[in-house]
């Protein structure tokens, strides 16, 4: 009878002492915003940045490449329909672009274009969330922290590119759960997810598991380093971004 | 005053078990929904918002029903709308709480609601909607309540509950004005980035609130003993059609910007309304229903004769409210999401137990609203307020 007192009072106490710690836990993890810790050998940059030259990475097999490597990467499912969660996909050119053009040249008219998350300066995604579930990194990155997400799909309409996928339903069930990259978290059902340009990768030090598959066809880098050598790509060609009329500000340029 | 609510003729028993009946019913698909995700409605990658945000919207209005009563009556001592004043506080109530009910079934972890209160993040606008909404919620049932209770003691009511009144009347603008902003400041959605929207919103709420207001006071007055001020019916239905011209008058002049600007972006998403593109014409026949009845309410409403004509009203204001619910309920938020930033259609409807978790939310609110009536009503009938036997009393 004592001994169970007692045993429940410890319990109670634990208790008490664990809600305590776990609350003042997450302040602290409120205000740190990142939830991947940096490596020793982490890649950093002022502002990150891609540049896609659309010639060499044109095809709908080349993109289908590219996102083989980053949903194995990251767990993204394969649903089949309209509820379905993708980061990185191919698309045309008025899909991609917002400038039609009625006597466009074949080569472009057939050419399809990797659209994904455009990590902008200013995000709207970012402005929407109501619980700082997406933020910013001082690198330039859109994070998300999916434990934070509610769900409320608002940055799905904030964002202008498309770029949000929500899992409708249990992402594990569309997912070869033999083969799941251990090293990355698959996600519950109820939450937004998108590409977050391998914040996990460049932790570890290695570049996005996109630029990695595309053969030297998408360049990853520090836009504000001159000497970069997205810098340089970009000094070398003509590159438009998606929708710049918004003022989003996104961090990917395509080479036409 | 709750136990007014506890007693009851069979029949308020029965429209009672009869809603429970619904909730729990329902409650069944929304464990569903819980179990496997938002995956059983409509909702799509490109239409992420569907049947409940737009319920959502469109109750927002119905909150605002109350504002046009307490308004004239707080701001213009307009007493013939007194004994009306707390129906319209008491219909907030139910319409807020659908409002949060709706928020609540479309969350995909609704669980972790509270994160918003936990991380407060005053740059979102679904936060000013979360705090906007709640405070009106508070300030109705705070004044609501205690003016009622008052009445039934025959005392006056306390200073402090005018104060709040009148914070409750600028506060009405608020929610429509932030709900209007959680659309109209996205970049990218053409039919929702418009500074009118606001506007439409007031207006819009300003006419198909009152309406259903007026219907459910209409419908009470068969089932209880009171009796609503004659003249002060007719002034609402004079305020829901100037409210109703305002609103066609603002889409017109989306309408007039988009195509003489001749701007594809503008343009889109009515045409996608109201003509179909990519061979898609699901909501066609909608929009134009509600053009139709949209026009046919103001034909009833704006002529005198018609529009005094107690027989009549309840179908004139029955069709206006299908017309605003088309145009706030439907229309606004698939037209906000089609074309998709992709300029490509994706059509939306919401599936049978989308409606049916949606059926349940109302039935709360009905069930909230018809508590709230049925005390508001014994209290005016054990104090001889607005009752049948004294229809033409001057005393209001």
């Amino acid at each position: 009878m004592n001994n169970t007192r007692r045993n429940f009072l410890k319990f109670a106490g634990l208790t008490a002492a664990g809600l305590c710690v776990a609350s003042a836990g997450s302040v602290i993890a409120a205000g740190t915003g990142s939830t991947i810790k940096d490596g020793e050998k982490a890649l950093k940059a002022k502002r990150w940045g891609m540049v896609i030259d659309t010639k060499k990475a044109g095809t709908k097999e080349a993109i289908d490449a590219l996102a083989k490597a980053c949903h194995s990467v990251h767990n993204v499912p394969d649903i089949p329909g309209t509820q379905n969660v993708k980061w990185i996909w191919a698309v045309g050119f008025e899909e991609a672009f917002d400038q039609p053009n009625n006597y466009m040249d074949e080569s472009l008219e057939k050419r399809q274009f990797a659209v994904l998350c455009n990590h902008c300066s200013s995000p709207s995604c970012v402005r929407v969330c109501p619980t700082k579930a997406t933020y910013q990194r001082p690198d330039g990155i859109v994070a998300m922290d999916y434990h934070r997400c509610i769900g409320c799909r608002y940055c799905m309409a904030a964002c202008p590119f498309g770029a949000r996928s929500f899992n409708f339903m249990e992402p594990r069930l569309h997912l070869d759960l033999a083969n799941l990259n251990k090293s990355f978290p698959t996600r519950m059902r109820g939450v937004v997810e998108k590409c977050n340009f391998c914040v996990d990768r460049l932790a570890d030090g290695k570049i996005p598991a996109c630029v990695e598959a595309s053969q030297g066809a998408l360049v990853f880098g520090d836009l504000s380093d001159p000497a970069s050598e997205v810098r340089k790509v970009l000094r070398e060609h003509y590159t438009i971004r998606r929708k710049p009329a918004l003022g989003t500000e996104p961090g990917v340029y395509y080479i036409i | 005053m709750l136990e007014k609510a506890l007693k009851g003729s069979p029949k308020y028993y029965m429209w009672i078990g009869f809603l429970l009946l619904i909730i729990l019913g329902a409650s069944g698909v929304y464990l569903m929904q819980l179990m496997q995700g938002l995956t059983i409605t409509g909702m799509s990658r490109d239409v992420s918002w569907g049947f409940y945000i737009a319920q959502f919207t469109y109750l927002v209005g119905l909150a605002a029903s109350g504002v046009m009563i307490v308004l004239p009556y707080y701001f213009h001592h307009y007493k013939k709308f007194k004994d009306l004043v707390i129906f319209g506080e008491f219909m907030a109530i139910g319409a807020v709480v659908m409002c949060l009910g709706f928020i609540v079934v479309d969350i995909g972890q609704p669980q972790r609601m509270l994160n918003v209160l936990l991380y407060p993040t005053p740059n979102s606008i679904l936060f000013w909607d979360m705090v906007v909404l709640n405070g009106y919620l508070i300030l109705n049932v705070l004044v609501g309540w205690t003016c009622l209770e008052a009445d039934r003691q025959h005392l006056p009511h306390p200073k402090w509950t005018k104060v709040l009144a009148y914070t409750s009347i600028i506060w009405a603008f608020s929610i429509h004005t932030v709900t209007a902003f959680l659309y109209q400041g996205l970049p990218g959605r053409h039919y929702w980035l418009t500074a009118i929207l606001a506007a439409r919103f007031l207006a819009s709420a300003f006419c198909s609130g009152p309406a259903i207001l007026v219907l459910v006071i209409l419908l009470t007055e068969k089932v209880t003993t009171f009796k609503a001020n004659v003249e002060g019916i007719a002034t609402l239905a004079k305020i829901i059609t100037y409210a109703m011209c305002v609103n066609v008058f603002f889409f017109l002049l989306e309408v007039f910007t988009a195509f003489y600007s001749n701007i594809p972006g503008h343009m889109h998403s009515l045409v996608y309304l109201f003509k179909g593109v990519h061979g898609h014409h699901e909501l066609v026949p909608f929009m134009w229903t509600a053009a139709a009845l949209g026009l046919g309410s103001l034909a009833l409403l704006i002529p005198p004769k018609l529009r005094d004509n107690i027989k009549l009203l309840p179908w004139s204001l029955g069709i206006l409210v299908i017309a605003t619910w088309i145009d706030k309920g439907l229309g606004l938020l698939i037209g906000g999401f089609n074309p998709t930033p992709f300029e490509t259609i994706a059509p939306y409807w919401p599936t049978g137990k989308e409606l049916i978790i949606s059926l349940m939310i109302y039935a709360i609110g009905a069930l909230v609203v018809t508590v709230l009536f049925k005390i508001a009503t014994e209290v005016k009938e054990e104090t001889g307020a607005s009752q049948k036997t004294a229809e033409t009393a001057e005393a209001n």
